[in-house]
């Protein structure tokens, strides 16, 4: 299920302070990120205390972000449907099986259900924090900086401003289909929400073809401008190296042993 | 011969694969500093005369000038300087991440270096009225307050005239009286494309009617509405209650 | 089960790698190509048509007795805006939801991207046009088409993963119920994206024909005539296509050795005894152990990547030539 937010777009992702964590040069946080959950992907499965390590700094930057748990949580039910096969998992697996009260379980398949679950909770909490301690303009100035193509982050920025008006407008068609009764439960009733969905697409083209007006009748030429450089600061990458180097410590010990 | 004056003859215009040509013979003169609204029905070609203005649709028949440049591929970077444009919906000009990043995209094309940039955008907002939202989102913003931020992204670029289309659209009474307020306090020449007939009255001294392509009416606002055939053969209605003649 | 927008884990870390890579060679490709396009005019066009699609996601449509299902867009956003763009602009939705909203890992964005983006995009723009020379050349023939495509597109996907889950899967579920399992739930699935694509596709054609690069051979008298394709050819059409599927491949995803296999061990086909096919280090030990017939799994994966190379292949050639085309005729 995309979104995961029952309809609300990308303005209320940030949760607004003050933390460390919040005034960290943003490239620093994005790449942080990735190598944070490239670690913990590649951890073995069987080394459950190295999971505790990751998911202790996974937790730690929670706290010190002061990102209310709850908040947290409701974010993560993102990865209910993978959990829930990850569950599955033990019953449907193969191989050597073990009893557990009285059922008979796969080993391996407990053993994957395990990876699932802890890789997956612990890369989208991960993901959590970012969007939560980074706001959009920032995140696109960090890919900008990391050197992603402009082309790319041009289309990202302008899909993230006009994607909570699209929200809206999608969720108001939806309203007013349900005021006139039209609560669709089979998919042959669904026509009225494809042909909505059709003609918003088509509104939404025209949109992009006077904000291109827009843009030209304020002396756009063919690329954005610069509007900001200010260098990293040296001790945020410092800082921000952190968590995935501790994790990186633990993906070598469990390696290792 | 000013800098700011729109000088417009015949001008033709049908859109690809269209029938019928929305614009048949426009011609308008505006001097400097005049404060003109253009008022028409809708479908009448107002909307596609402001796109030529800052030279958006190709020119296919007719002459523009705006002051002493004509409308050519070369002049196209200060026509869209001296003619600032103001479209029917803020949400088509606000497309930057914030606000103070949406007033600097003019300036920044223009070449206004980084560190005059900040200047630029706090007196544009201050001239309407909203630096307390520099650093807001867009889509967070009311419709006044777009509206008037979009007027701020145009007045960064240092236009000698306004093009407003339909400005009141989305305003609540309290909006459209500020708004008529913050105009009457910008120097600029104003056109002010319209079918909110109290709102010219009360911003333009002079108004021009537009149907079917071509300029059927021009004259001061206050005789223009006060004909009501005149209104009634175009399409135009005063609101219920209004009387011209007791203002 | 789902296995779109996969969570860290999900695949094993050397098939992680792997098919990022692929991802990424393929969003060099459509910069470099689109970027043409997307130079000027198009930029906030891609990034609006993004936001449709992502907002389109979210909300989902009735499938059956009020459980729902949700569109993927890729085949859509390819017949709208060129598999090129469209691709990009899937791209762009599928990193954005990992990367701010957690809706699949940030180290299974080479998967996701490859199966929700560019397999979906190229593999149903290829099955579109494909289709479009046995449809009628008027509105109704291209829905139909993009009926089609968006139904294969999504199966396609799903088969990619499966593919996938033989080399690099993470628990001991043999591939071919894995295989079973993701294509008939998303044959499922496809049906309803079927719908809503070519809907949605009629709607633009109704409004701004220009809007959709698939039927840019089309011009408006074209659209309006012609012969329409019955509702009732379609529904009945999809479904009795959905069904042979079904059945076939539930029969592939049942482990003992019963109908189709039966038959086959029966007349000697396959030799029962045989289980070496798969025995391979580049196969996943976790996919190939306890599948039901190793040599039938080996030549459903065998097909299954075929084809949808294939289908990829002839997606990119098709529009190769498709740019070639526009840049000639402007």
């Amino acid at each position: 299920m995309a979104g995961g937010l029952d309809g609300r777009g990308v303005g209320h992702l940030v949760i607004h302070g003050h933390s460390p964590v919040h005034r960290l040069a943003p490239e620093t946080k994005v790449v942080s990120t990735f190598a944070f959950v490239i670690c913990v992907a590649l951890t073995p499965r069987e080394q459950m205390w190295a999971f505790g390590v990751h998911a202790a700094v996974a937790l730690s930057i929670v706290v010190l972000a002061g990102l209310p748990a709850r908040v947290v949580l409701a974010r993560l039910a993102v990865i209910i449907p993978f959990l829930t096969f990850a569950a599955l998992v033990p019953f449907v697996a193969g191989g050597e099986e073990i009893e557990v009260l009285g059922i008979g379980l796969s080993r391996d398949g407990l053993w994957g259900a395990w990876n699932v679950a802890a890789k997956a909770s612990i890369g989208a909490t991960a993901s959590i924090i970012l969007s939560a301690t980074t706001s959009v303009p920032e995140i696109l100035r960090a890919l900008t900086r990391l050197r992603v193509p402009k082309v790319l982050v041009s289309i990202m920025a302008f899909m993230m401003r006009y994607l909570d008006l699209l929200v809206d407008q999608l969720g108001r068609m939806r309203t007013s289909m349900t005021a006139r009764c039209h609560d669709p439960r089979w998919l042959w009733q669904a026509k009225p929400i494809a042909s909505s969905a059709g003609a918003l697409f088509v509104r939404s083209y025209e949109r992009g073809e006077r904000v291109h007006q827009a843009m030209l009748s304020r002396g756009f030429t063919g690329t954005m401008p610069d509007l900001e450089e200010q260098a990293t600061p040296g001790g945020d990458w410092a800082r921000a190296a952190l968590p995935p180097v501790v994790a990186l410590a633990a993906l070598l010990a469990a390696v290792m042993l | 011969m000013s800098c700011t004056t729109i000088q417009v003859a015949d001008l033709r215009f049908t859109y690809p694969g269209a029938h019928d040509s929305v614009l048949d013979g426009l011609s308008v003169s505006i001097g400097e500093g005049e404060r003109v609204a253009l008022l028409g029905p809708n479908g009448s070609g107002k909307t596609t005369f402001v796109l030529h203005l800052n030279g958006l649709l190709s020119l296919q028949s007719g002459t523009i000038r705006i002051g002493d440049l004509d409308m050519t591929d070369a002049n196209l970077p200060e026509i869209r300087r001296r003619v600032g444009a103001v479209f029917q919906d803020a949400d088509d000009q606000l497309f930057m991440q914030s606000v103070r990043d949406d007033v600097s995209f003019g300036p920044a094309n223009l070449g206004v270096p980084r560190g005059d940039l900040d200047g630029v955008v706090e007196r544009a907002l201050d001239q309407v009225g909203a630096m307390p939202l520099i650093d807001r989102t867009p889509h967070h913003l009311s419709g006044g307050e777009k509206r008037r931020v979009a007027i701020a992204t145009v007045l960064a670029m240092e236009p000698h005239a306004l093009v407003l289309d339909e400005p009141t659209s989305g305003l609540d009474p309290v909006g459209r009286r500020e708004l008529a307020e913050l105009l009457a306090g910008l120097p600029q020449t104003q056109l002010v494309v319209t079918h909110d007939l109290p709102f010219a009255l009360q911003t333009c001294p002079r108004s021009m009617i537009v149907s079917g392509g071509k300029v059927v009416a021009d004259g001061p606002t206050r005789e223009v509405l006060a004909d009501a055939e005149l209104l009634a053969a175009n399409r135009l209605e005063l609101p219920y209650g209004f009387d011209v003649s007791a203002l | 089960m789902i296995a779109m927008h996969a969570p860290d884990g999900f695949l094993e870390a050397p098939v992680a790698l792997a098919t990022a890579v692929i991802a990424l060679v393929f969003v060099a490709l459509a910069l470099r190509v689109s970027g043409r396009e997307l130079g000027d005019r198009q930029v906030p066009l891609a990034g609006i048509a993004a936001a449709f699609i992502f907002a389109a996601q979210m909300f989902n449509f009735p499938v059956a007795a009020g459980t729902t299902g949700h569109l993927m867009g890729g085949a859509l956003a390819a017949i709208l805006l060129g598999p090129w763009v469209g691709s990009l602009v899937v791209t762009v939705v599928v990193v954005v939801q990992a990367l701010l909203f957690a809706d699949g890992g940030l180290t299974a964005l080479g998967y996701n991207v490859l199966n929700m983006a560019t397999v979906t995009a190229f593999g149903g723009w290829a099955v579109f046009r494909l289709m479009r020379r046995f449809m009628p050349r008027n509105a109704a023939g291209v829905m139909g088409a993009t009926a089609i495509a968006a139904l294969v597109s999504v199966v396609l996907s799903a088969a990619a993963f499966s593919v996938q889950w033989l080399f690099g899967a993470s628990a001991e579920v043999p591939f071919d119920t894995v295989f079973g399992a993701m294509v008939g739930v998303h044959v499922l699935i496809g049906v309803g994206e079927a719908i809503i694509s070519a809907l949605a596709v009629g709607a633009v054609l109704a409004a701004r024909p220009d809007l959709v690069t698939g039927a840019s051979d089309l011009d408006a008298t074209q659209l309006a005539g012609g012969r329409r394709v019955g509702r009732r050819t379609f529904v009945l059409g999809g479904l009795f296509v959905s069904l042979v599927f079904a059945a076939v491949v539930s029969q592939f995803a049942v482990d003992n050795p019963d109908g189709l296999e039966k038959v086959a061990i029966d007349e000697g086909f396959i030799d029962s005894g045989r289980d070496h096919a798969l025995d391979s280090s580049i196969f996943s030990d976790y996919a190939t152990s306890g599948v039901g017939n190793e040599t039938l799994s080996l030549a459903v994966a065998g097909v299954s990547g075929v084809l949808i190379t294939l289908l990829v292949g002839l997606g990119l050639i098709s529009a190769a030539r498709q740019g070639r085309d526009r840049i000639a005729a402007s």
